[in-house]
């Protein structure tokens, strides 16, 4: 485990106001569905599955630490798709990893389970891009860590609802 | 020219486990004089499961359950007299069961320096060998005599990642193995020592792959090898004997096949009869057989059908019966492993 933290003076955002979900997109209505963006309607819904995890150096959500925008998810339903793009505080990051398994543990538990989902940071947003995408995206690596129970300890507790 | 019409049916959806079935392991002798198929399974519940064909209904049943790993088990391999089984797990050692009349019985494990991930195992065509691979980026070659005699010959260093899975050459004394680092590397034994030296690299260079390659598979005469990878390829290769009685080699790329696959291609296999199955996380399952126009040097295999939608989830592995012809065996990621039949068309 790392001695001190990788980024002691992350910069938090202003959290933004959420609006609240009008009947429009409400998804039990069939018919308003129709009408709207497929895309936008899956994207919202499944950025609220993760935009609270927290970091797992700092007691702030990803949203919060700008890790994770309302840009971060990709959805094409058609083909069962998801790619999450997110967005490491510092280009050296080695949390990405951590963060990376915390995105892919809270949708493989929120979607169904038809859904190939591919987790990437942001391109030019870290050292290593390359060698971080192939090991968020290693099925047997994944598997493995999952396996690890310090790692799922760390995963468990970004992943814990927060009471404020 | 009339289209043929093949289909793969599904005869059975074997279920039991409790988490995704990493693998698949057909006994290489059970289906011969009158002794029913035996399948094996590896899955994430830790468990390998024994299945056996029952004659009368032709079902396959499960006759056993092995339970001694501590995590994933991810694959095994029978030795080519089907008494042995080995078994590769996550909890970084290897098991090694005697198949007896009763059941299965635990001779010892195999251990490396660490708990690493041990990701695949093989056995050579003579059973004196057993090839180990995993996550620590090393091969391992071992000698296994009995229950109790049992030892390490080799530890090989060249990959520069995980190694994904070993594979022994069918006949010749070459052991293959292909990583994360995106090679595939090949080791033939120096003369009779236990020396094993990598004498090729299929890079990027020489038309490899180019992300992690994940499985490798021969043509029954050996001279042929396919090879599947997350840079969702399957890619053909061919080789000459060095001379009269000489090893298989260099190892020359024949043919790229793509757009079959949208996801990660986990698993290939080769038919005795020449067909290619591959398995991918696109939940699908795809044949290739060679086209027989005769008008084109090297290899030309084409896409013979897709099943879309094999398994509910990923498909982690696909095993042509090494006796029933046109029986092919699948496990995915939904737990289950299926077993399905080559229809030709009539």
């Amino acid at each position: 485990m790392v001695a001190g933290l990788i980024n002691a003076n992350p910069i938090v955002y202003e959290k933004k106001e959420r609006r609240p979900r009008t009947g429009s997109v409400v998804l039990e209505d069939e018919y308003a569905v129709e009408s709207i963006d497929h895309m936008v309607v899956f994207s919202l819904t499944f950025l609220h599955h993760i935009r609270d995890i927290k970091d797992p150096e700092h007691p702030y959500s990803l949203e919060d630490l700008k890790v994770i925008t309302e840009d971060a998810i990709e959805v094409d339903d058609k083909r069962s798709y998801v790619r999450v793009t997110f967005t490491p505080t510092v280009e050296h990051c080695s949390m990405a990893t951590v963060i990376g398994l915390c995105l892919r543990v809270k949708l493989m538990r929120s979607l169904p389970s038809r859904y190939k989902v591919d987790i990437r940071v942001a391109p030019g947003t870290h050292a290593t891009e390359a060698a971080v995408n192939k090991q968020l995206n290693d099925k047997e690596r994944v598997a493995a860590a999952l396996e690890n129970p310090n790692l799922v300890d760390m995963v468990d507790d970004c992943l814990a609802p927060s009471f404020e | 020219m009339a289209e043929k019409k093949y289909e793969l049916q599904e005869i059975q959806k074997l279920q039991g486990h409790t988490d995704r079935v990493w693998s698949v392991a057909w006994n290489p002798v059970a289906g011969t004089d009158g002794t029913p198929p035996i399948l094996a399974s590896c899955s994430a519940d830790k468990t390998v499961r024994i299945w056996k064909q029952n004659p009368q209904t032709s079902a396959f049943n499960c006759v056993g359950r092995m339970r001694v790993h501590t995590e994933s088990v991810r694959s095994c391999s029978w030795s080519q007299n089907g008494h042995l089984l080995a078994v590769a797990s996550f909890d970084g050692k290897v098991s090694i069961w005697n198949k007896t009349e009763t059941g299965f019985e635990f001779w010892h494990f195999l251990k490396g320096d660490k708990n690493i991930e041990v990701e695949s195992v093989s056995w050579d065509a003579s059973g004196a060998h057993l090839a180990t691979c995993g996550r620590d980026k090393s091969v391992c070659i071992w000698r296994v005599e009995d229950k109790y005699t049992f030892e390490v010959m080799a530890q090989l260093r060249k990959h520069k990642q995980d190694v994904k899975m070993v594979q022994w050459h069918p006949s010749d004394e070459i052991l293959f193995s292909c990583s994360y680092d995106n090679t595939i590397k090949v080791w033939p034994r120096y003369s009779d020592h236990d020396e094993w030296n990598c004498t090729e690299t299929l890079d990027h260079a020489k038309k490899g792959h180019s992300s992690t390659v994940w499985s490798i598979s021969f043509n029954a005469t050996g001279d042929k090898m396919v090879t599947s990878s997350d840079d969702l390829s399957i890619k053909v290769w061919g080789a000459e004997r060095r001379q009269s009685g000489g090893s298989y080699g260099p190892w020359k790329h024949l043919q790229t096949l793509s757009g079959n696959h949208d996801q990660t291609i986990s698993s290939v296999h080769w038919s005795s009869e020449g067909i290619i199955a591959s398995g991918a996380a696109d939940d699908a399952i795809c044949l290739f057989e060679e086209n027989q126009d005769g008008l084109e040097s090297g290899a030309n295999y084409k896409l013979l059908l897709k099943k879309v939608k094999a398994h509910e989830r990923d498909v982690n592995s696909v095993q042509w019966s090494p006796k029933e012809v046109g029986l092919l065996a699948s496990s995915g990621d939904d737990g289950t492993i299926k077993i399905w039949k080559l229809i030709s068309p009539q």
